[in-house]
């Protein structure tokens, strides 16, 4: 038997990366983590805020597997906000704005503290072949890293481009060099690969901002944190600034459209349609004469401000002069202009739900390389792909995550399955098992598969275990309550009255009625804390909905449970359309579940497809 | 892929026997027993012959690929329905290198491999070519032909209008999106809702006692077609003139008869014309009265020939009893009007009483979902509409039920509304 130096090599040290190299050392698996610069591991290469709506689901979901994410951005967190908080809990999504240099040194201190993890400065500039797979990585200096599985993180470094107007030059991202050679041997695998684009604003000194003149949004004065173990800020807390784009910043980026990298046909990869650059805004939404810009402090250590709103690929003077137009920016400095990056991704579809590259074993991808945009994303991506990677190494049984059971699922799935065509991001909207998926039950959802994955550690499995307890009882206490309408009046519920006698969760499911005020019917409620009573309103509020999703979940269940041969041949299969063959042949769903969620996938062919199956399960019965 | 072929006219002895060729051979094997048609879709009259025997004389026609039912090429012979000439024929077939006889149900799937029909045309076929009754065929035709897809198409990109207007809302809280989308949704809600309502109360009837009843008035030119329909109705609903051929539509009157819900067609006259729109009126009028449940076959005179076959149940009377003696009824003085509504009603409850109820229960459960799922999403949005999800998981819900129906939506749809609708991002 050969000797590895290590059961998992992870490459980068971006979010991907780390959360990999956690995932994977938590399973037990002794993991290098290379990555250019140690002062790379936790950089954030864009806006400095984790979170949102979608995103803060996934860095629950992180957290509930015990990953490092929500740690670390609570203690980078300058300004806490949960979105949608007017409306139900299923939507809200916990967002932080986080201090840069905070979040790099906590993100250190977390990964030299992590056993199993070492730390590797340098550049992996190849692959250690065994015949077809994967098992280690060379790096720049020619030294070897010999691992059993191998994850690769390395964000926008495949054939990175940037852009500012129309100067370009290759890089991952400013200050970073591409991995040439690495990017070669990605080519020998053959993969399809696409081209992708995303950009940032430039960066203002805030001593150069008006600040007098703007709006303030301060952070929410009882803040929401990312991880179940945290509880409150640690950092201090700030505001940030709100300004508009006016016609007069839409004329000069009108007039200088042509010298825009995008506008000028520098370009060729797709950008996100969620996230457009301003030249995009100006010109996609003609007949709006105004957009909003959010000034966010990147750190509370320096001066550098991140204008969320404006991203560009325009020339730096052009940035300076727009920028002036916008009320109290009028005499704001650029600290860096913004940029556009162009980059390779590998088609998501060439990858199993562990994320590991179906054609060459012992590789896995994740984060940005895969199509993915976004920290959270990235993050989710490396938990799945480290925990993988580890328990290939270690011979365990891989983890993956249903799409009715959590956000992590979700993206994998819609990945694996459809591919990507512009940057993948999350959204609430992505999961149609939305109502249970919240934020505040990521940890009922996924703890317990934590622990059996042997990924949670002890801390958490008691702070989780006391919050079930306190639920069941709850729950029971409540349970044993049965009032009529006007009873439940007495204490000042106010229901309809039909008649019916509810207990405590009937009652609950009212959107009008709290958990406190069913204290006053059954008083030792009091002992339950105050996240174990939000989140047993929060079931009740859903139950009914959830009952009824409970049969769709069924339904999946059942598509799911036809299982399509790996060599099931689609070549026979006269009725499809060449290009939804064409389709299913490279993603190679699964199941037939799996199938129906390939995209172009119509009715005609999945009927025909499920008879195909039957045919084929009937000969080979 | 081999070439298929089969007998597509019930087994036994029958007037005209039709066999079906659909496969790339199929125009080529048909060849080899007779010269095909010099058009696509052109019935010529051929001699078949095989191994130098006459076999039949034949009606021949062929479609090319991809427009024909099976999206392959067909072939079609018509022939006299002997047994002796289909087993010959149809053993001359199996000879031709690359044909063979057809399995079951192989015409359709491969119709719907080609993707010619969608699933729930593939439903109505099935239930076409396993309907028992008469009615159920009827019904099956209608779902055939598509419009109940076009329908759903329909009622789904409101819905996803209304879904991405409200998902706008909510996953991108922080943006610029207009609040105000509330309206809109509302507004797209009730049209759905009212339209799946309308839609479902046909369908109802439809499975209760097979959409209602169709009755056909038929019958040459000026026999009083229109003025019987004016007499069912107690009004004038056919516009009644003694020019022959004046009504070219179909006109349609709905009527409560013996509780059943009886819709009455006055339908062109039937006979040979050379004006353009009035022969295609007067196909119109063979083809609805055919698809009607019952025909009121109106001579002239006692004896004559109907122009359409009379089936089991039709009611065949001579009317102007103004002007020809021993006539059933006289549509002027209304003499005998009632008697023939008394025999339509009497026959058509023996038929509802009868009939089996087995049209597709799903359609029904499916827009019946989707119905309460709108309901609950504008009770929501009248509420609290700060429970936006619920909201959004309603129309979901909805949406879910039509695709159950046709198509299947996809988040991707929702997120294409939104981004072509609003800019969003920061
Ligand atoms: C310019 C730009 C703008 C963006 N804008 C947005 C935005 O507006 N909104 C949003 O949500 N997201 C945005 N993102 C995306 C977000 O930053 C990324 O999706 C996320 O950081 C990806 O994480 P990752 O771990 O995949 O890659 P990264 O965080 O980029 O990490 C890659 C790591 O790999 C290391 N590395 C690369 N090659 C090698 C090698 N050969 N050997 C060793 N180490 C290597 C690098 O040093 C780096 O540490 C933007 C990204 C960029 C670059």
């Amino acid at each position: 038997m050969k000797h590895f130096s290590f059961d998992v090599v992870v490459v980068g040290g971006g979010h991907a990366g780390t959360e990999a190299a956690h995932a994977a050392a938590r399973r037990g698996a002794r993991v290098a983590l290379v990555t250019l610069k140690e002062s790379d591991i936790g950089v954030m290469s864009c806006n400095p805020a984790i979170g949102g709506l979608g995103k803060g689901h996934l860095v629950r979901e992180i957290d509930a597997l015990d990953g490092v994410m929500g740690r670390v951005a609570d203690k980078a967190g300058i300004q806490f906000r949960l979105l949608n908080r007017r409306k139900g809990p299923a939507v809200q999504g916990p967002r932080a704005q986080a201090d840069r240099a905070l979040y790099r040194a906590a993100m250190l201190n977390e990964t030299r503290a992590q056993t199993n993890i070492e730390i590797v400065e340098g550049e992996a500039s190849d692959f250690i072949m065994d015949g077809d797979a994967v098992r280690g990585v060379v790096l720049g200096d020619g030294s070897e890293l010999t691992a059993r599985a191998v994850v690769l993180t390395t964000g926008t470094f495949l054939r990175g481009i940037i852009h500012i107007g129309d100067v370009s030059r290759p890089g991952g991202r400013i200050g970073d060099r591409p991995s040439v050679k690495l990017a070669e041997r990605i080519d020998s695998f053959e993969l399809d690969l696409g081209r992708l684009k995303t950009g940032t604003p430039p960066r203002l000194k805030s001593g150069s901002i008006n600040w007098s003149v703007l709006e303030d949004q301060p952070g929410d004065d009882d803040p929401v944190l990312f991880s179940f173990l945290s509880d409150g800020p640690s950092a201090k807390q700030v505001s940030c600034g709100i300004t508009h784009t006016n016609e007069k910043t839409h004329e000069i980026i009108r007039e200088n459209l042509s010298r825009s990298a995008m506008y000028g046909g520098h370009i060729d990869g797709v950008g996100p349609r969620y996230c457009p650059s301003i030249e995009d805004k100006v010109v996609r939404f003609a007949d709006k004469t105004s957009h909003q810009i959010f000034l966010e402090p990147e750190s509370l250590t320096s001066d550098l401000i991140y204008p969320n709103g404006i991203s560009t690929s325009l020339p730096e003077e052009v940035q300076v002069d727009y920028v002036h137009s916008i009320v109290g920016l009028e005499s704001a400095e650029i600290a860096q202009p913004g940029y556009a990056i162009e980059y390779d991704y590998v088609d998501p579809r060439s990858l199993t739900p562990s994320l590991q590259l179906k054609s060459v074993p012992g590789l896995y991808l994740a984060g940005q390389i895969n199509g993915t945009t976004g920290y959270e994303e990235a993050a989710g991506q490396g938990m799945v792909a480290g925990l993988n990677a580890a328990g290939e190494a270690l011979g365990l049984e891989p983890v993956t995550f249903g799409r009715d059971v959590s956000y992590l699922g979700v993206m994998i799935d819609d990945l694996v399955t459809r591919g990507v065509t512009e940057p993948y991001r999350m959204f609430t909207s992505r999961a149609e098992y939305r109502l249970s998926l919240r934020a505040d039950n990521a940890d009922q959802r996924l703890t317990p598969l934590g622990l059996q994955a042997g990924c949670v550690g002890e801390r958490r499995k008691q702070v989780f275990e006391s919050k079930m307890d306190a639920l069941a009882s709850g729950r029971e206490v409540l349970s044993e309550i049965s009032v009529s309408a006007s009873e439940a009046a007495k204490s000042g519920i106010r229901i309809a009255e039909d008649g019916a006698r509810r207990d405590g969760l009937e009652l609950l499911a009212f959107a009008d009625v709290d958990f406190d005020a069913l204290i006053k019917l059954r008083p030792e409620l009091q002992r339950i804390p105050e996240n174990v009573r939000s989140q047993i309103k929060f079931d009740a509020l859903y139950a009914n909905y959830i009952e009824r999703q409970k049969r769709d979940v069924a339904a999946l269940k059942k598509d799911e449970a036809h299982r399509i041969p790996n060599d099931f041949d689609y070549g026979d299969m006269s009725g499809l359309s060449a290009e939804l063959r064409s389709k299913l042949e490279k993603v190679r769903p699964e199941t037939l579940g799996h199938a129906g969620r390939v995209e172009g996938m119509t009715p005609a062919a999945l009927t025909l497809l499920l008879a195909k199956l039957r045919q084929h399960e009937r000969r080979t019965a | 892929m081999d070439t298929i072929f089969a007998l597509a006219t019930a087994r036994g002895k029958s007037g005209v026997a039709v066999i079906r060729i659909s496969g790339p051979d199929a125009k080529s094997a048909a060849a080899k027993l007779c010269g095909l048609p010099d058009a696509p879709r052109k019935a010529e009259l051929r001699t078949l012959r095989h191994e130098g025997e006459v076999l039949d004389e034949a009606l021949v026609l062929y479609f090319d690929s991809p427009q024909s039912f099976t999206g392959e090429d067909i072939v079609e012979l018509h022939l006299h329905g002997a047994v002796a000439v289909i087993s010959s024929v149809l053993a001359a077939l199996s000879e031709i290198p690359g044909c063979r006889q057809a399995e079951a149900g192989e015409f359709t799937r491969r119709a719907l491999e080609n993707e010619k029909l969608d699933l729930a045309q593939v439903e109505g076929l099935s239930d076409l070519i396993e309907a028992e009754t008469e009615a159920q065929r009827k019904q099956a035709m209608r779902v055939l032909s598509g419009a109940l897809g076009e329908k759903v198409e329909e009622w789904r990109s409101k819905l996803i209008r209304a879904a991405a207007l409200i998902e706008a809302t909510i996953d991108f809280a922080d943006e610029e999106v207009p609040e105000d989308v509330y309206p809109e949704v509302g507004n797209l809600l009730d049209d759905v809702r009212t339209s799946l309502e309308r839609e479902s109360a046909g369908t109802k009837m439809a499975e209760r006692i097979r959409d209602g009843f169709e009755v056909a008035i038929v019958g040459p030119p000026n026999v009083g077609k229109s003025t019987l329909l004016n007499a069912f109705a107690g009004r004038e609903a056919a516009i009644t003139s003694d020019v022959a051929g004046t009504t070219r539509d179909v006109i349609e009157v709905r009527m409560d008869i013996s509780g059943l819900p009886i819709t009455f067609l006055d339908t062109a006259g039937l006979r040979e014309t050379e004006d353009k729109i009035e022969s295609l009126g007067v196909e119109l009028a063979k083809r609805r009265a055919e698809l009607a449940d019952l025909r009121i076959i109106l001579l002239e005179n006692r004896g004559d020939v109907p122009l359409i076959e009379a089936e089991d149940g039709d009611m065949v009377v001579v009317g102007k009893a103004d002007m020809v003696r021993d006539a059933d009824f006289s549509a002027v003085s209304g003499d005998g009007v009632g008697r023939i509504l008394e025999k339509v009603g009497a026959e058509l409850s023996t038929r509802a009483g009868g009939a089996g109820l087995s049209i597709r229960a799903r359609h029904r459960s499916a827009m019946s979902d989707a119905i309460s799922s709108l309901a609950s999403a504008n009770n929501q949005l009248a509420v609290s509409p700060e429970l936006t999800e619920l909201i959004a998981e309603e129309i979901r819900t909805a949406i879910r039920s039509l695709d159950s129906l046709v198509g299947r939506v996809d988040v991707e749809d929702v997120l294409d509304e939104i981004f072509s609708s609003f800019c969003i991002g920061k």
